[in-house]
């Protein structure tokens, strides 16, 4: 017996989708073997997360659809920087200078008198600037020395965490502990729980605006990504940026143009989670949303829209990690997922078949 | 402790802590001129530190340790071969996807070891030598990750410009057409640079728990291996401006660290002062990078 591999054309989509998921189920009992060697029962520790990230009624799907939304915010903006072939894998560091302008707007830079209708607008605007601020110096470094956006965008995820454990240990600091204030009531996004009283069965969910934001900044990337003018441009600077140029794409502007857009999403994502979750800046606020969005983009093929439905699976599985208690489980789960999507590319590129042959077979 | 060698100390743990870093940039050099990039390193160091640290707790053996590091990383590294060279896998998404998944082991299985102590590797000194000022620590007291990481950088020097090997190896990464028609097995070649990177970082991670900082606590690379792929476009391809990277880089954090507790410069008494020294090896790697970049374009403009 031996394998047989032919050549095959493109994948219809559904094939693709195919191969997609029988990769992720090949990563889960890859996964599922490591946590075995860790002494973790896979298939209890499996079906807890799937309890607590799914199937748990009302409040798993509020808890996942509260880590889904800086999943859906970064990710869509990995996707698209990853299509102009751009791997800006730093959103974690523009999500965490997000957060710490959106702080600064909440509780010390404006008044705390200012209404909610100008406060939280000023938040995301902050937030959403600081992380595009943050993407351009990998973005311009790039376009104009080919440096790695990857190593430098990755170095300032490292510069944006010192920069906010300064903010939170000693001028923003509460009392001496390692985390800022409480925002005024003016500053948070208002969650489904906040309407308990006229709403009983509202009471514990604590699903908040930033849900509505997400989606409607996956939409405006969809439509930018697939339907635009700037989304061909990136695909063909993608594809081939030595013809894009050729073809007069300004290689230098489109650069900075998708790195932004995309620092802007995660840095979205940055001021959402500290005005929908945390109402405050505090160390380790995320659980490295910015990288399990790398994660999240790629297995929906740089799709926004599959962005969106990955990324609450995604958000499953981080409840569910957290419910059994150790954020390694879903890493390790993520970059199981991950290597065997990548490995069944084989089956992408290859008609791959079982042959029998006699062993007088040339 | 004698005052007055202050710098003979600072070199000599500067030494100590760029080892590490050019150890993973000597594998990843091998990796990428065979033309595998692997961006795991970071993950890989942190699964081989724990299980390097781990194997030796159980044996009592630092040297088991790193043996177990080493194939740990190698085995990591086959992983990423297999995605990459077997299956035709995207490069910077298998080597992302590997550093989660060896962050993840680490944490996972290290949970049980946090904070422990274990056996480390043993220190190398001439005490009469190590009197010297300046130049007697650096030159003759050290840990063997000092000696063992110089040793390496000229091992893969020569294995790289002096062996047919790394010819072959460097063939199947500049131009694998080439060199398949020249009847070399390029997957050969490019697995076998992916596996050497792998060891070199699994012995990088080792040598982290073992040596230089002795113990296993979550995500103790802080960005180490990253600094190394950095090193990596600083050296060239070439070994020895690794060395030189990674030294410079292991005494910038050393000086950093002892800057915070010299009482007599003015500005260093800000006690918030350590937040933003903490930042500068990061920003320091994208300066060279940079300057690197810079330097390259310069020259293509001069080749037109």
């Amino acid at each position: 017996m031996r394998l047989e591999f032919a050549p095959r054309a493109r994948l219809s989509g559904r094939a693709d989708a195919a191969v997609t998921a029988a990769g992720a189920a090949a990563g889960l009992v890859a996964a599922g073997v490591v946590m075995a060697a860790a002494g973790l029962p896979p298939i209890e520790a499996f079906r807890a997360v799937f309890r607590a990230g799914f199937f748990g009624g009302a409040f798993a799907l509020s808890d996942t659809a509260v880590k889904a939304i800086p999943l859906i915010l970064c990710g869509v903006g990995c996707a698209a920087a990853f299509r102009a072939n751009l791997w800006n894998v730093g959103a974690e560091g523009q999500l965490l200078l997000g957060a710490w302008a959106a702080t600064g707007v909440a509780s010390f830079w404006t008044p705390a008198a200012l209404s909610a209708w100008v406060k939280l607008p000023l938040m995301m605007l902050a937030g959403g600037v600081a992380g595009a601020l943050w993407a351009l110096i990998p973005a311009y470094l790039k376009a104009r020395f080919r440096v790695s956006e990857i190593l430098c965008s990755l170095m300032l995820v490292y510069v944006a965490a010192q920069w906010n454990t300064y903010w939170i240990y000693s001028p923003w600091s509460d009392r001496g502990f390692q985390l800022t204030p409480l925002f005024p009531d003016s500053a948070c996004l208002p969650r489904l729980a906040d309407y308990a009283e006229r709403f009983p069965s509202l009471a514990g969910l604590t699903v908040h605006a930033g849900l509505a934001i997400a989606l409607a900044l996956a939409a405006v990337y969809a439509v930018l990504m697939l339907r635009s003018r700037w989304g061909l441009a990136w695909s063909a600077i993608g594809d081939n940026p030595r013809a894009a140029a050729a073809a007069g794409l300004s290689v230098m502007r489109h650069t900075l143009l998708v790195m932004a857009l995309s620092g802007v999403a995660a840095g979205l994502a940055g001021a959402i989670e500290v005005a929908g979750v945390a109402h405050r800046l505090q160390e380790r606020f995320s659980p490295g949303f910015g990288f399990t969005a790398i994660a999240v983009a790629w297995l929906a093929r740089l799709n926004p829209w599959a962005t969106v439905v990955v990324a609450f699976l995604f958000g499953g599985i981080l409840v569910g990690s957290k419910a059994i208690g150790s954020q390694g489980v879903s890493n390790l789960l993520q970059g199981a997922l991950l290597l065997t999507v990548i490995a069944f590319e084989i089956f992408r590129r290859w008609r791959v078949r079982v042959v029998r042959s006699r062993k007088d077979a040339s | 402790m004698s005052g007055h060698d202050a710098l003979g100390v600072l070199l000599a743990a500067g030494l100590l802590s760029g080892a590490p870093m050019l150890l993973a940039a000597l594998g990843e050099i091998f990796s990428e001129r065979a033309g595998v990039l692997n961006l795991g390193i970071e993950g890989m160091m942190l699964a081989s530190a724990m299980s390097g640290f781990a194997a030796a707790s159980a044996t009592g053996s630092a040297w088991i340790g790193l043996l177990a590091g080493i194939a740990t990383g190698a085995a990591l590294a086959a992983i990423h071969a297999f995605d990459v060279v077997i299956c035709g896998g995207d490069q910077v998404v298998s080597g992302l996807a590997l550093g989660f998944f060896a962050t993840g082991v680490s944490s996972v299985l290290g949970g049980g070891l946090v904070g422990k102590a274990g056996p480390t590797l043993p220190e190398f000194a001439s005490p009469a030598l190590a009197q010297i000022a300046v130049i007697g620590r650096p030159l003759f007291q050290w840990n063997v990750v000092v000696p063992l990481s110089a040793l390496l950088a000229v091992t893969a020097w020569a294995l790289l410009e002096r062996t047919r090997f790394g010819l072959l190896a460097k063939a199947a990464g500049e131009a694998p057409v080439a060199a398949r028609s020249l009847g070399v097995s390029v997957p050969a070649q490019r697995i076998a640079g992916a596996l050497i990177g792998g060891a070199m970082a699994g012995l990088a991670g080792a040598s982290l728990s073992l040596g230089v900082t002795p113990g296993w606590v979550d995500n103790m690379t802080a960005g180490q291996g990253w600094i190394a792929i950095g090193l990596v476009v600083f050296s060239r391809g070439k070994p020895w401006r690794a060395a030189l990277g990674a030294f410079l880089f292991g005494f910038l954090r050393r000086a950093l660290l002892d800057l915070q507790g010299v009482e007599w410069l003015p500005l260093f008494k800000n006690p918030n002062l350590g937040y933003f020294l903490a930042m500068i090896p990061y920003l320091a790697t994208i300066l060279v990078l940079a300057a690197e970049g810079a330097a390259r374009s310069r020259h293509t403009a001069e080749d037109r």
